[in-house]
C-alpha cells in the first residue's frame, strides 16, 4: 500500500531526527579526540592515548541501535568513542582520561579502561584480543537468562592472529551466543598492515570457519554501517545466534601518542594514503548525504558543531576542576 | 669504552651475537620493519634481512613457540616481547615447555633460547601494562632470569643470555632504556650470572636492588650519606642464579638489610632475599629485613595514586632509619 503524504513526512522527520543524533555523535567523538591530543601534550592526561579518528562510524552506526542499559559493549583500548556512544557524559569521560575522582573508574582506570556498566559498557581492554573470550562469557550470561539482549565486542584486525580469539569464535559458535563481533579492520596493527600479519586475510572466512555468519561492511559509511548493524542485531535477537562484521575503516592518526610524537607511522604508510582515506571521510559523507535529503542545512551543522565544542569544553572544565582521588582510595577495590 | 645509552647496548649485544653466530635470529611485533616498538631493534632488519629479524603478528603464544621449538631444533632465538605484559598470553609455552623441556627429556635437548623485553613501572600505563612479575619467572624452575640495571650490564649479560644454552628471561627496564653508560668495546664481553656487584660501599645497611630497583638504592644511599649513615649497595643483575654470597658478606658485616623493587611485595624475589638472610646469618641481624615494594594492588591510573603505589628512595630511606632505630 503507498504511503501517505503524512506517513512520508512523519519517517522522514523521525530519520532527519535520528541522523542528526548520529551526526552531532560522530562530531562529538572526532572534536573530544582533538581535545585530549591538546590535553595530552599539555600533560593533562598520561599513559597510552589511542584515538578513533576516521573510525566513528563504526560506533555511531552499531552502538546507538542497541537497547542499553540490557545489551552489553566490549572493546579495546581505542575506547572513549565507545564510552561516549554508550551515554557515559564526556565529562566522566574526560575526568577519568585526567585521572580524577569523576572519572567513570574513579580515575584508577586511564584512557585504556573506560568503563560504565550502568549503560551497558563492560569496559575497554588493554590486552590485544582480550575483550573476545570475555564476550563468549557475556553472551552466555544472556543466554542463561533467557533474555533477547546481545553483546557487542569490538576488536582490531591484529586481534584476529591471537589464539584465545579462536577459541572464544569456536565456542561461541559452538554454544550459539548472542554476540556481535565488530572486526575494526583499520588496516593496522600498530605497524604491521593485514597483508604484513596475516596469511587469510578474508576474516569473514574465519568466523564462518567457527559457525559465525558474517559479512564485510564499509566502515566510512554510517548509513550502511548502521543498515549492516540493523541486519546482524536482527538476526541475533530473533536466531540467538552470534554474527560477525568486518567494517573497512583507516584511523587518520598514529596507532598511539608514542607513534605520533616519533613519527613512526612513516615506516608503515605514506601520507598520501592518509589523504585518499579521508577523502572518504565517514563525517564529511554524512553531512553530504543528509545536506542532498534536506536532512541539514550548512547552518544547522555550523550549530551543532559550535554546540559540540562547548560541551567538549564544559568536560575539560569539570575534568580539570575535579578533585584526584583521595590517596586513601588506593587500596580499595582490590577485592569486592 | 663508548658511552651509550642502556638500549643501544641492548642492539648492540644482539648485532654482535647475531654477526658472531649465524644460527641467532630474533623475532617479535614490529621488530622489523618498524624498526622496534621502544626502538631497540631499529637497524636490524636492514642489515640481517628478513629471515632473522622476523615481524611477527601479535600473537605471543606463536612467539614463543617460535623461540621455543627453533630453540629445540638448534637455533639461538632471540625473542621479544613487545613489553612483559603480553607474555603472559604465552605462559604455557614458556613455563610448561620452554622451561621444563631440558628436565622432561632428561637432558637430551637444550633450549637455548632468550626471551626479552620491557618490563617495570610508571608513566601512568596503569593496570594490565605497567607491573612486574619477574617472580612469576624466577619461581619456576628452568628458567634464568636477568634484570640488568647498567648499560655495560645490558650489554654484557644479553651476550652471556644469548650465549647460555638455558632459557634465559632477560628483563629490561623501560625507564633505564635512555639511561647512559659506559660499555667496553670487547666483542666478547659478557658478564657472568650469578655474579652480583657492589655498587657502593657501606657499613651500616646493606641495600639489595636490581634493575631500576639499583637506583632507588644508590639515591637513599646518597640521601643517608649526609645524614652520616653508610649504606652498602648491591646490584644482583641475575635473579636466577642468585648470588646470596655476596649479599650474605654484606650484611654480615652491617647486620641490616633493606630490599628494593618494583614488583608487588607478596611472595616476591624479596621474601625470597628475606627468608635467604634468615636462613643463612639470622644470627647476624640487628634488625628484621626490610621490603620496599610495589602497593599490593593493580597499578592505578591517576598520577597521585600510582605515586603512592610506586616505591622510591625516600621509602628506602625510611626503611633504613627503621633498621637502625
Ligand atoms: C597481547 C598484546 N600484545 C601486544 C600488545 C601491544 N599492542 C597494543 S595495540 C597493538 C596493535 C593492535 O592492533 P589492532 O588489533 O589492529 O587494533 P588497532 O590498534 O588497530 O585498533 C599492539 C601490538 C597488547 N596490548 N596486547
Ligand atoms: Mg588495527
Amino acid at each position: 500500500m503507498a504511503k501517505t503524504v503524512a506517513e512520508r513526512s512523519s519517517e522522514d522527520d523521525i530519520q532527519r531526527q535520528q541522523l542528526t543524533e548520529l551526526y552531532r555523535l560522530m562530531v562529538l567523538i572526532r572534536r573530544f579526540e582533538e581535545s585530549v591530543y591538546q590535553k595530552f601534550h599539555e600533560a593533562k592526561i598520561g599513559g597510552y592515548l589511542h584515538r578513533y579518528d576516521g573510525q566513528e562510524a563504526l560506533v555511531a552506526g552499531v552502538i546507538p541501535q542497541l537497547q542499553l542499559p540490557g545489551d552489553y559493549i566490549l572493546c579495546t583500548y581505542r575506547d572513549h568513542a565507545h564510552a561516549l556512544a554508550c551515554g557515559t557524559s564526556p565529562g566522566a569521560v574526560m575526568a577519568e582520561l585526567m585521572g580524577r575522582a569523576t572519572g567513570c573508574a574513579g580515575g584508577k582506570g586511564g584512557s585504556m579502561h573506560l568503563i560504565d556498566p550502568e549503560h551497558g559498557f563492560l569496559g575497554g581492554d588493554g590486552i590485544v584480543g582480550g575483550p573476545v573470550p570475555v564476550s563468549l562469557g557475556v553472551g552466555f550470561a544472556i543466554k542463561y537468562r533467557g533474555s533477547k539482549n546481545v553483546c557487542v565486542c569490538y576488536f582490531g584486525d591484529g586481534a584476529m592472529n591471537q589464539g584465545g580469539v579462536h577459541e572464544a569464535f569456536n565456542m561461541v559458535g559452538l554454544y550459539k551466543l548472542p554476540v556481535l563481533y565488530i572486526l575494526e579492520n583499520n588496516q593496522f596493527a600498530m605497524g604491521t598492515s593485514v597483508s604484513r600479519s596475516t596469511a587469510q586475510p578474508d576474516f569473514v572466512k574465519k568466523a564462518e570457519a567457527h559457525g559465525i555468519r558474517g559479512e564485510q561492511v564499509d566502515g566510512m559509511d554510517l548509513l550502511i554501517v548502521r543498515e549492516a548493524a540493523n541486519r546482524a542485531l536482527d538476526h541475533i535477537r530473533t536466531t540467538g545466534e552470534p554474527y560477525f562484521l568486518e567494517l573497512n575503516c583507516y584511523r587518520y592518526v598514529g596507532h598511539g601518542i608514542g607513534d605520533d610524537n616519533t613519527k613512526g607511522w612513516q615506516t608503515y604508510r605514506t601520507e598520501d594514503e592518509v589523504s585518499e582515506w579521508k577523502l572518504r571521510d565517514p563525517i564529511a559523507k554524512l553531512r553530504d548525504t543528509m545536506e542532498a535529503r534536506g536532512y541539514l542545512t550548512p547552518e544547522q551543522a555550523e550549530k551543532i558543531d559550535k554546540q559540540v565544542l562547548e560541551e567538549v569544553h564544559a568536560s575539560i572544565v569539570f575534568a580539570e576542576s575535579s578533585p584526584e582521588p583521595a590517596l586513601d582510595s588506593l587500596y580499595d577495590h582490590v577485592y569486592s | 669504552m663508548a658511552t651509550m645509552r642502556y638500549l643501544q647496548a641492548i642492539r648492540l649485544a644482539i648485532t654482535q651475537e647475531m654477526e658472531r653466530d649465524p644460527n641467532v635470529f630474533i623475532c617479535g611485533e614490529d621488530v622489523g620493519q618498524y624498526q622496534g616498538t621502544y626502538r631497540v631493534t631499529e637497524g636490524l632488519l636492514q642489515k640481517f634481512g628478513p629471515m632473522r629479524v622476523v615481524d611477527t603478528p601479535i600473537s605471543e603464544i606463536g612467539i614463543a613457540g617460535l623461540a621455543t621449538g627453533s630453540a629445540m631444533a638448534g637455533l639461538r632465538p632471540v625473542a621479544e616481547f613487545m613489553t612483559w605484559s603480553f607474555a603472559l598470553e604465552a605462559m604455557d609455552q614458556l613455563v610448561n615447555h620452554a622451561a621444563k623441556i631440558t628436565y622432561m627429556s632428561g637432558g637430551r635437548i637444550h633450549c637455548p633460547v632468550v626471551f626479552r623485553g620491557p618490563a617495570g613501572v610508571g608513566t601512568q600505563l596503569s593496570a594490565q601494562h605497567s607491573q612486574s612479575m619477574e617472580s612469576w619467572y624466577a619461581h619456576t624452575p628452568g628458567f634464568k632470569v636477568v634484570m640488568p640495571y647498567t648499560p655495560a650490564d645490558a650489554h654484557g649479560l644479553l651476550k652471556q643470555a644469548i650465549r647460555d644454552d638455558s632459557p634465559v628471561i632477560f628483563m629490561e627496564h623501560a625507564g633505564l632504556y635512555g639511561t647512559q653508560g659506559d660499555v667496553p668495546d670487547d666483542p666478547d664481553h659478557v658478564v657472568e650470572f650469578g655474579k652480583a656487584v657492589v655498587r657502593r660501599k657501606g657499613k651500616d645497611c646493606t641495600l639489595i636492588g636490581y634493575s631500576r630497583g639499583v637506583h632507588m638504592c644508590l639515591r637513599a644511599a646518597e640521601t643517608l650519606a649526609s645524614e652520616g649513615i653508610e649504606c652498602e649497595v648491591i646490584d644482583l643483575r641475575t635473579i636466577v642464579p642468585l648470588d646470596m654470597d655476596t649479599v650474605v658478606e654484606s650484611v654480615c658485616k652491617t647486620h641490616r638489610a633493606v630490599v628494593a623493587q618494583e614488583e608487588w611485595r607478596n611472595v616476591s624475589v624479596g621474601s625470597e632475599i628475606a627468608a635467604r638472610i634468615y636462613e643463612m646469618a639470622f644470627d647476624q641481624m640487628d634488625a628484621p629485613v626490610e621490603r620496599i615494594a610495589g602497593a599490593d594492588v593493580p597499578m592505578p591510573y591517576a598520577k597521585n595514586l600510582e605515586r603512592a603505589a610506586i616505591p622510591t628512595d625516600s621509602d628506602v630511606v625510611a626503611a633504613v632509619k627503621r633498621t637502625l632505630a
